[in-house]
């Protein structure tokens, strides 16, 4: 198969062998399991249990309220101890309304309706139960999934592409699943493909991962419509763009979807969750989990019931030393963790706890203007420029200067000589763009509140007005009447 | 809680110094052999360009309040200073050294705001203000006198020449080949006679001929440029728009009328060209930072060396060329910028004609 | 010499007779600008930045006589638009930005006089007489209004909390810049 090439892009040291060997277990049930009410991009979804209730494995906790949203069910059997305010797996460190679950040790399975051929279902049938069963992308991105299916039978989709890119380093959950569970996950993306009614799929993997390669090629002998085939190793094409790009050639335009050439991306954690959805009505309550990084013992491949704390994690592989930086996700696009005390969430390929030799040293100095970020940049961006324009708050220059075509892959400033936080930069500048659109939001709705108002005060004036010479009319009538009298 | 970081939480083994440090390895082998061609007054002239440097710009960063460790440690100044050395007449006055590099530090580097704020590159900012100040004694060129050789001065008389009265120049004086060559054209002398006893590329290409430190051993800076594309410090497109640039021209010119212009071997390997091309217009702050703009950059030096060679009024247009293409080089970055994903070169977002994308299925 | 001096004679007669009929001819009555400036500003009249409404404070800036940072509530998105609109730099970095404001009724003070009702130029603020009044957070613009009118300074101004929604990432610190 022709393969297209992204431009840029880099190949850091993979660091995959810390954790490619080890066969993905099961974690055991924690005390306490704690699950965010948004573990998804869209509106949280909406507490559906009461404290004190018993939940069985897989039954619904929280409804998805609105299109944009996924419901979200209880990973394992138990009490519902709490619904309160629970640090969410996010930089800042911030509260999230959680569901807190006592487990019962039972782990029992809620009963689930299996239906005998999920080939003869319709296809909207298969957006629907994936909807239902709260499936997101597991690659981070954690987008509703039904939604992406549902769009994609409306458009013209000419091509299913699964990304097994897994392009960070330290992260081995996909290569693991796919060395182990080959077959389910084909069995899930052949699901897709019937949910979406056409046709090809084509399992993009890179090529540092031969064993996966070869199981996954094993699985899918047989099916015509599936393809397998290896990509290069190169950071970053686990990127839906670039990984599309490099498979079919086409660019998603920009500010675009990947619907609009063609083309419907789904992982293959993702495709392994509408297996067990679709074949055994399973709703997503568990993931894998690579556990890795400098400060671990034992790096594992775990299967996490969702909720799990990170902390439990780290303590069940073991410490070595004080870990220096918390990461979920790999280190590139990763997010730094304020604390253990965080859960596992739908969007959790990995936790990394990084000692102090394996992260960035080196502080800032001026930029040289070298270029690296330049011809390193998998978009085409002139990373340097645009920082230039973050610093000096000139939004409407880093706009100018692609700011929001950037991916924030960090790929500008691993290479930077100078040591410079451009992705920090780009990041910063992006929420300065949202805040900005925030409050532009506000004053136009400020200022709807403020014409509504007077006219409102107008609409008194006037009533009142017209009250008081209905009022003088009626006198004068009366008046004239007792005059007439 | 301090504000978090924002990933990446990885980082390449590249550094600032590590940079620097590197095209200075690349320059070792050309500058060895160029002093030891030239013996103890171009040693001299060397050490002193470059602690003047690095002594003001201790000063400089003193002044300006800021750390010197870091900014002394990262190379820059040292790597400023030695290429303007390599710039200089190999038995030029001690102050010809440390006034060069006391200028590229100061003015040509330190005013702007320190490293990578200059506009202009700081060592062809000095050869400049050299040359245009001192033009005696920045263009009295000395045949090489290899060290231990017959000839060549001993350690006190290289004191003499490089802080006392200077050498006896004129037993001693060989003129660069471009030189050369544009004062007997103004004289009437075409090239087949000016060039027959200074011009043997075998020579340039070796080393053995007059001209500043750094224009001497063609093959030595070639060595050393493709060394630093292999480590990727430098990139392709200057160097090979710039050199292809003055050999596309001299070769037409060369065609139409050989006797005025010179071929273009001559104009590749002679004066600063291998080390303009490799070391000076790759200098990555004043330069642009795009592969399209590279090549604009260097093709521009290259039309400028060989304009200013051939019709200006100095042998030798490197430092100008450079300079002039670095004032364009904001102009440059601004409007020749790389695709991106997405968009087309204008930059509006890409649109696919339905067979583009098998839509005929349905 | 003659000639020369009648040519640049005649160049600077007709180029200024050029200026001269360009600016007749392109005469702006009212400073456009001001209608621009006082569209982006919040509009809800609050006066804390002085002047009595949004209109009068739009025509001082642009006028150069308030600066670009006179209007609390508009924060630094709306200093931001104000200087691109002008054409002028601001630095909003020292400008402290905590966030918006927002009014909140302290339940335990409030006597339900509706007087904060009545003043809010958003209809932010709901209740009834001798019913305790709730700000509706996302038509409070901070503007302060209510208050002053508040009878036992039952309202306050607080920091809007930040949220996983409104949370952004902060500038960098360099040390070396």
């Amino acid at each position: 198969m022709k393969l297209f090439r992204f431009r840029g892009g880099i190949h850091p040291p993979t660091r995959k062998e810390l954790s490619a060997d080890a066969a993905i277990e099961t974690m055991p049930l924690p005390e306490r399991l704690y699950i965010p009410m948004q573990q998804h991009i869209g509106v949280p979804a909406e507490p559906a249990v009461k404290i004190g209730q018993h939940v069985l494995k897989g039954q619904l906790l929280a409804r998805a309220s609105g299109a944009l949203s996924a419901p979200i069910h209880a990973p394992t059997s138990g009490w519902v101890r709490a619904v309160t305010d629970f640090t969410a797996p996010h930089p800042s460190g911030l509260p999230i309304l959680t569901v807190v679950l006592e487990p019962d040790g039972k782990d029992e399975w809620d009963e689930f309706p299996l239906p005998k051929d999920p080939f003869e279902m319709p296809p909207e049938l298969i957006a629907e139960r994936v909807a239902a069963a709260g499936i997101v992308g597991m690659g981070g991105a954690t987008f509703p999934t039904a939604v992406k299916l549902s769009g994609a039978t409306n458009k013209h989709i000419h091509t299913l592409l699964i990304n097994g890119g897994e392009c960070e380093p330290y992260l081995t959950c996909d290569d693991r699943l796919m060395r182990e569970r080959a077959a389910e996950v084909i069995d899930g993306v052949r699901l897709i493909l019937h949910g979406i009614r056409w046709g090809r799929a084509i399992i993009a993997i890179e090529d540092n991962k031969s064993a996966a390669l070869a199981a996954m090629g094993e699985a899918a002998k047989g099916y015509g419509q599936l393809e397998v085939v290896a990509v290069p190793t190169l950071y970053p094409m686990g990127s839906e763009k670039q990984l599309i790009k490099t498979v079919t050639g086409l660019e998603v335009p920009a500010g675009g979807l990947a619907a609009q050439v063609g083309v419907l991306v789904q992982n293959v954690a993702t495709a392994y969750a509408v297996h067990e959805a679709i074949r055994y009505g399973r709703p997503l309550v568990r993931r894998i989990v690579t556990v890795s990084g400098g400060a671990v013992r034992d790096r594992r491949n775990l299967e996490v019931p969702i909720g799990t704390l990170v902390d439990d994690l780290l303590r069940h592989c073991g410490y070595v030393g004080e870990p220096e930086r918390l990461l979920m996700g790999g280190p590139m696009m990763g997010t730094v963790l304020p604390h253990a005390m965080v859960p596992i969430v739908k969007g959790s390929n990995g936790v990394l706890a990084l000692s102090k030799p394996e992260l960035p040293e080196g502080s800032a100095s001026p930029c040289i203007r070298c270029g690296s970020c330049v011809r390193v940049c998998p978009v085409g961006l002139m990373p340097l420029e645009l920082m230039k324009r973050a610093q000096n708050n000139d939004l409407d220059g880093a706009v100018d200067y692609g700011l929001s075509d950037c991916l924030s892959c960090g790929t500008c400033a691993y290479v930077c000589p100078a040591h410079l936080p451009l992705t920090h930069y780009f990041n910063y500048a992006k929420g300065e763009l949202a805040a900005r659109a925030q409050q532009k939001r506000k004053t136009d709705y400020t200022k709807q509140l403020v014409q509504a108002r007077q006219a409102r005060l107008e609409r008194e004036a006037q009533a009142k007005a017209e009250a008081a010479a209905k009022r003088k009319a009626e006198r004068a009538a009366k008046k004239a009447q007792e005059a007439e009298a | 809680m301090t504000t978090p970081i924002s990933g990446p939480h990885y980082h390449g083994q590249r550094s600032v110094r590590g940079i620097m440090a590197q095209v200075m390895l690349a320059l070792v082998p050309a500058t060895v052999f160029a002093l030891w061609q030239f013996g103890w007054p171009a040693v001299f002239l060397f050490l002193l360009t470059l602690g003047s440097a690095v002594f003001t710009e201790a000063l400089s960063l003193r002044l300006a309040d800021k750390p010197l460790r870091p900014f002394l440690l990262d190379g820059s100044g040292l790597l400023t200073a030695w290429l303007l050395a390599l710039s200089l007449p190999p038995w030029a006055p001690w102050w010809i050294g440390v006034v060069g590099g006391a200028f590229a530090i100061v003015l040509g580097k330190q005013v702007f705001g320190g490293i990578g704020q200059n506009l202009f590159n700081p060592a062809m900012l000095a050869r400049v203000a050299l040359l245009i100040s001192f033009p005696v004694a920045m263009t009295r060129w000395t045949v090489p006198q290899p060290l231990f050789s017959a000839g060549a001065p001993g350690i006190v008389e290289s004191l003499r020449i490089t802080f006392g009265g200077g050498a006896d120049i004129d037993t001693l004086s060989g003129a660069t080949v471009l030189g050369h060559s544009k004062t007997e054209l103004t004289r009437g002398v075409g090239l087949d006679v000016s060039l027959a006893d200074v011009y043997a590329p075998l020579d340039h290409l070796l080393g053995l001929s007059a001209g500043s430190l750094g224009e001497t051993s063609a093959l030595l800076l070639l060595l050393g440029g493709l060394f630093l594309l292999a480590r990727r410090i430098i990139t392709w497109q200057i160097p090979v728009a710039m050199l292809g640039t003055v050999a596309l021209l001299a070769g037409v010119m060369h065609l139409i009328d050989p006797l005025r212009y010179a071929d273009p071997l001559l104009h590749v390997l002679a004066g600063g060209m291998m080390l303009g091309a490799f070391f000076i217009a790759t200098d990555p702050v004043t330069s642009p930072s795009s592969g399209l703009g590279q090549l604009v950059f260097g093709a521009g030096c290259g039309v400028l060396i060989y304009v200013i060679r051939t019709w200006g009024g100095f042998p030798e247009g490197l430092a100008f060329a450079v300079l002039i293409m670095n004032a364009a080089t904001p102009l440059i970055d601004h409007y020749l910028r790389p695709r991106v994903y997405g968009r087309n070169r204008r930059g509006t977002p890409l649109t696919y004609a339905p067979e583009q994308l098998g839509r005929e299925k349905e | 010499m003659f000639a020369a001096i009648l040519s640049l004679t005649v160049l600077g007669l007709a180029l200024g007779w050029l200026l001269g009929l360009a600016a007749r001819r392109f005469k702006v009555e009212v400073d456009p600008r001001v209608a621009q400036v006082e569209a982006l500003m919040p509009g809800s009249q609050c006066g804390q930045c002085g002047f009595p409404g949004c209109s009068p404070a739009a025509l001082a800036v642009v006028n150069g006589e308030a600066p670009l940072t006179l209007c609390p509530p508009g924060g630094k998105a709306l200093v931001e638009s104000l200087a691109a609109t002008l054409g002028v730099s601001v630095d909003t970095s020292g400008m402290q930005d905590g966030g918006p404001q927002l009014a909140r009724v302290d339940e335990t003070i409030c006597i339900g006089c509706i007087k904060c009702l009545r003043t809010c130029p958003t209809d932010a603020i709901v209740g009834a007489p001798k019913q305790i009044h709730v700000v509706m957070e996302r038509a409070c613009t901070g503007c302060g209004a209510c208050i002053e009118i508040c009878p036992t300074g039952a309202l306050a101004l607080v920091e809007e909390a930040p949220t996983l929604r409104t949370w952004r990432w902060a500038k960098p610190e360099l040390v070396a810049a």
